[in-house]
């Protein structure tokens, strides 16, 4: 059911306005500003109140969340999002980065209880929560290793990344000034190990893995790949978007990482916003904390302060703290979780995987036929050149999000399907049925999964025409729709 | 004390019949042993009762306040958080799917088209982690624009950004060349040019961090002269009253975009906003959303020039960022869209007239001297008898949070960094006023 719907600037009427500011008490300085730097006449829209309100009333019912629906997007882990979160997101709204230490013990705990916990949690000896995605803690993390080789006075400039890795990774590795190395997987999805041997040499700084991999699949052989890169004199960085498969069961601290980054939009239930904000806090092992960014928040048994005097320290990664609303609701799922829980939480979600798999290999191509961790990857391949991105589209009218497409790239037509642990046992049976719906229609009707989505308010958009003539502002002229 | 899991003792036995085990612990059997964790030593689980009360008794009090340096105190209109909170938003991820994201990437499409218009550029993008990391990735545009391996910045850049870019620059091995501002509190454009030489970018911000004007025309004019990009680092609230950065010269536009409807919340989540002349759009760092059609001729909205970012060009992207800050771009659009064209111009005419207001109140008290000749917006620099933090507690004594000590940020300064802001009233003005006359 195609739905047009205006844009905002086309509602826009001179004279409207939606503003209520009191009059203006104080005496005028209208000439403050020279007329050399003066403004003010910006072409902004001019709406009533009810317009403004009705319009993003209607953009959120053009829109899905995870309140609307099963989101099985591989790597993403889009759970649940408690609502108590929401509710204390703000308790600290008023208070400004720069108040007074007296004014801001309340908030400085905050950063440090969770500095301890998520310490606790990796395994690891400190945390900083100043990056504010997963890509930002890759940065943070991978300049800490530099520092780190730096200061020894060695000269490394390879970091290794495997070819499942999450397109961040090698995109960090560069933005870091390092070089990405290509590490090849064996037949079973891991590591391989040879080619790790071969690769890894006195330019190595690192090696950066995610464990489970984005297959889905635990590094068995994770204590060897450690001592490994270890030896070669390289440091060992964690990629945190897989946690979930894996909180209270092992801590990546003890798996031998140095460096590790979590996504708190993933694991710790804070809401991914539409694609951000996120908030990507890093941890690392003892040896590394003087490179952490400034600052660091310490405790000396009574009062919390902010320490800024660090001489090792890679400095500032952006201003003040990082996404303080969005990791205080990662403190409050912890506070409400408890260790039971957040055991519990990775447990189910490996249930939830590993149920689905079970049920879906029937009818689509498992490459990886084993047990797998909170995802996995099957290809959407099917009949009639029926593609993944085929399926995606028929399951959008069957009211599913779709799963990731197209990755990892080893896989090919690859779907990556990660149901998270807040989702019942009917929901997974309906997502199973409509897959199964799928893959049969494929042999019948490949046609009618060809021309998916039809109950969306648009088709499927033309990418090609967005790229080569890019329109990325709205203006009057040409008018469509 | 939960972990809003929705299997009950039924389901799991079924499930696990299913799957082929007989207990969940089989379920990470391929966990070796010798890394399985004990117990985790955490707080004891919470009931949200027991957390309710536990998180208001860490809530602060709430102060008058004058201080901004970076993060500032607006009005912010009643329907902002109400639609912003709208859970189709807040727990969707990001658009990749567009047929059913259409709200989402329509709101994006706003919000660029926003940007733009507010500082007179071609082009935006959706978004970056906050004005400090926006900053940083106009160095790397410019970097990637000109091929230079140099920048010129000016050293009245919030210290934050500063700190920001030299950090990335020193991972980059880019060379970082700081001009410091004058006595007049701004950024000479004739040393800025000399420094400009072989430059990929001349930055400077607009207020600066001390509240001054700076002539970001001649400092434009400067970069341009040496064939570098100028990159102006802007209050958007306040292009409600000043010159937009597109009209004098800039090809880059970044900031902070807390002050458009973001609560202070401790320093985040921010925005970083970025705009540009059409011809560095295809050297604008995340995610862009474009206008296109289905195949039925409907308009629609989708993420497009992916092939910059790094799901595709991986190792080569020309950034990493993957995450922006999507639900903070929506909260600035609905407030931009709120405050409309007349709400904008007033908010930063009140900011502006309570400040100068501010300043000439505490001015005439017999030892407060403004630090700066240079005209300013809505934040100042006095210069008292006694060092910053003095001043600070005894406003502090008397209920108010006052300006900024610069020795916090500087070490040895002992002046105070105030801010004023249409959030300010009168009486809290007169208020502080008063309570420096009897310092």
């Amino acid at each position: 059911m195609r739905k047009p719907y205006q844009i905002l600037f086309e509602k826009s009427r001179e004279g409207r306005m939606a503003s209520d500011l009191p009059y203006l008490d104080t005496p005028s300085y209208d000439d403050a500003i020279p007329p050399k730097l003066l403004g003010g006449e910006l072409p902004l829209p001019e709406l009533s109140e009810v317009d403004v309100v009705r319009h993003f009333t209607g953009l959120a019912r053009r829109n899905h969340g995870v309140d609307d629906g099963f989101y099985p997007l591989g790597s993403c882990t889009m759970k649940y999002n408690p609502k108590i979160g929401e509710e204390v997101a703000n308790t600290f709204a008023a208070l400004h980065p720069l108040s007074d230490e007296a004014d801001a013990q309340g908030a400085l705990q905050v950063m440090h209880s969770l500095d301890v916990w998520l310490s606790e949690i990796t395994g690891m000896d400190k945390v900083t929560l100043q990056p504010a995605a997963g890509a930002h803690g890759e940065l943070t993390g991978l300049m800490i290793i530099r520092a780190y080789h730096a200061w020894r006075g060695e000269k490394r400039d390879k970091i290794l990344v495997p070819d499942t890795a999450h397109g961040t990774n090698p995109a960090s590795v560069t933005m870091a000034g390092f070089t990405a190395v290509n590490v090849p997987s064996n037949a079973a999805g891991g590591v391989d190990i040879s080619a790790l041997r071969k690769l890894l040499g006195p330019d190595t700084a690192g090696l950066m893995l995610t464990n489970p991999s984005t297959l889905g699949l635990f590094e068995k052989d994770i204590l060897k790949i450690s001592r490994l890169v270890h030896e070669a004199g390289g440091l060992l960085y964690y990629d945190g978007a897989n946690f979930n498969a894996i909180m209270g069961v092992t801590r990546p601290g003890d798996m031998g990482f140095d460096v590790v980054h979590l996504n708190l939009h993933k694991t710790f239930a804070t809401p991914h916003g539409g694609g951000g904000p996120g908030s990507g806090p890093v941890g690392v092992k003892a040896p590394l904390i003087p490179f952490l960014p400034n600052p660091i928040v310490a405790f000396d048994g009574e009062r919390y302060s902010l320490e800024h005097d660090r001489p090792l320290s890679i400095g500032k990664v952006r201003s003040f703290y990082g996404n303080f609303a969005v990791y205080m609701r990662a403190y409050a799922y912890i506070l409400s979780l408890g260790a039971d829980g957040l055991l519990d939480a990775s447990l189910h979600a490996v249930l939830n995987a590993n149920y689905l798999s079970a049920k879906l290999k029937k009818a689509y191509k498992l490459p990886y036929n084993r047990r797998c961790m909170h995802e996995f990857v099957i290809s959407g391949k099917l009949p009639n050149g029926v593609s993944a991105m085929d399926v995606a589209k028929a399951l959008i009218d069957r009211g599913f999000h779709p799963p990731t497409v197209y990755f990892p790239l080893i896989v090919e037509e690859a779907m990556m399907i990660e149901p998270t642990e807040t989702e019942s046992k009917e929901t997974l049976d309906l997502f199973v049925e409509a897959m199964l719906d799928i893959a049969r229609l494929a042999k019948d009707d490949p046609d009618a999964l060809k021309r998916a989505p039809e109950t969306t308010p648009v088709g499927r958009p033309d990418q090609t025409l967005a790229a080569r003539k890019p329109r990325v502002i709205w203006e009057a002229e040409c008018v469509k729709g | 004390m939960r972990s809003y899991l929705p299997h009950t003792e039924t389901d799991r036995e079924e499930m696990l019949r299913c799957i082929g085990i007989s207990d969940l612990e089989e379920l990470v059997d391929d966990v070796p042993d010798d890394v399985l964790a004990s117990a985790l030593s955490l707080p004891e689980p919470m009931s949200e009762m027991e957390l309710r009360r536990e998180i208001a008794a860490l809530a602060p009090k709430e102060l008058p306040s004058f201080r901004g340096a970076g993060c500032y105190q607006h009005y912010i209109p009643s329907v902002v958080p109400a639609l912003a909170s709208q859970s189709a938003f807040v727990t969707a991820y990001t658009p990749y799917q567009p047929e059913m994201s259409q709200g989402m990437l329509q709101a994006i499409f706003e919000y660029q088209t926003m940007i733009a218009r507010l500082t007179g550029l071609d082009a935006a993008n959706a978004s970056v982690y906050d004005g400090a990391t926006a900053a940083a990735e106009a160095m790397l545009m410019s970097r990637d624009a000109t091929k230079r391996r140099k920048v010129a910045v000016s050293g009245a850049l919030h210290p934050d950004v500063l700190g920001t870019l030299r950090t990335y620059a020193a991972t980059l091995s880019l060379e970082l060349s700081v001009i410091e501002p004058d006595a007049d509190g701004v950024t000479d454009p004739g040393r800025m040019e000399t420094a400009a030489e072989d430059a990929a970018c001349v930055i400077a911000a607009q207020p600066n961090f001390f509240g001054c004007l700076e002539d970001i025309p001649a400092l434009a004019d400067a970069a341009h002269k040496q064939g570098a990009l100028m990159v102006a680092v802007v209050n958007p609230l306040l292009l409600g009253a000043l010159k937009r950065p597109g009209d004098m010269g800039a090809d880059i536009a970044v900031g902070e975009g807390q002050p458009l409807g973001l609560p202070r919340n401790f320093g985040g989540p921010g925005l970083g906003f970025m705009a540009a002349k059409s011809k560095y759009l295809r050297n604008l760092p995340g995610r862009i959303v474009g206008e296109t059609m289905d195949a039925e001729g409907n308009r629609a909205f989708v993420l497009t020039l992916q092939a910059r970012e790094q799901h595709i060009r991986r190792e080569k992207a020309s950034s990493n960022i993957c995450s922006n800050q999507a639900l903070c771009a929506l909260t600035a659009l609905i407030y931009l869209s709120s405050m409309g064209k007349e709400g904008l111009r007033e908010a930063a005419r009140q900011c502006v007239n309570k400040a100068h207001y501010a300043c000439d109140g505490i001015t005439r008290i017999p030892g407060m001297k403004r630090r700066f000749n240079a005209p300013f917006a809505h934040e100042f620099v006095i210069d008292a008898t006694v060092d910053g933090e003095t001043v600070n507690r005894h406003l502090r004594k008397m209920g108010i949070q006052g300006g900024l000590p610069l020795s916090r940020v500087y070490n040895g300064d002992n002046g105070v960094l105030y801010c004023v802001t249409e959030a300010n009233s009168r009486s809290q003005i007169d208020a502080l006023i008063g309570a420096l006359e009897v310092l």
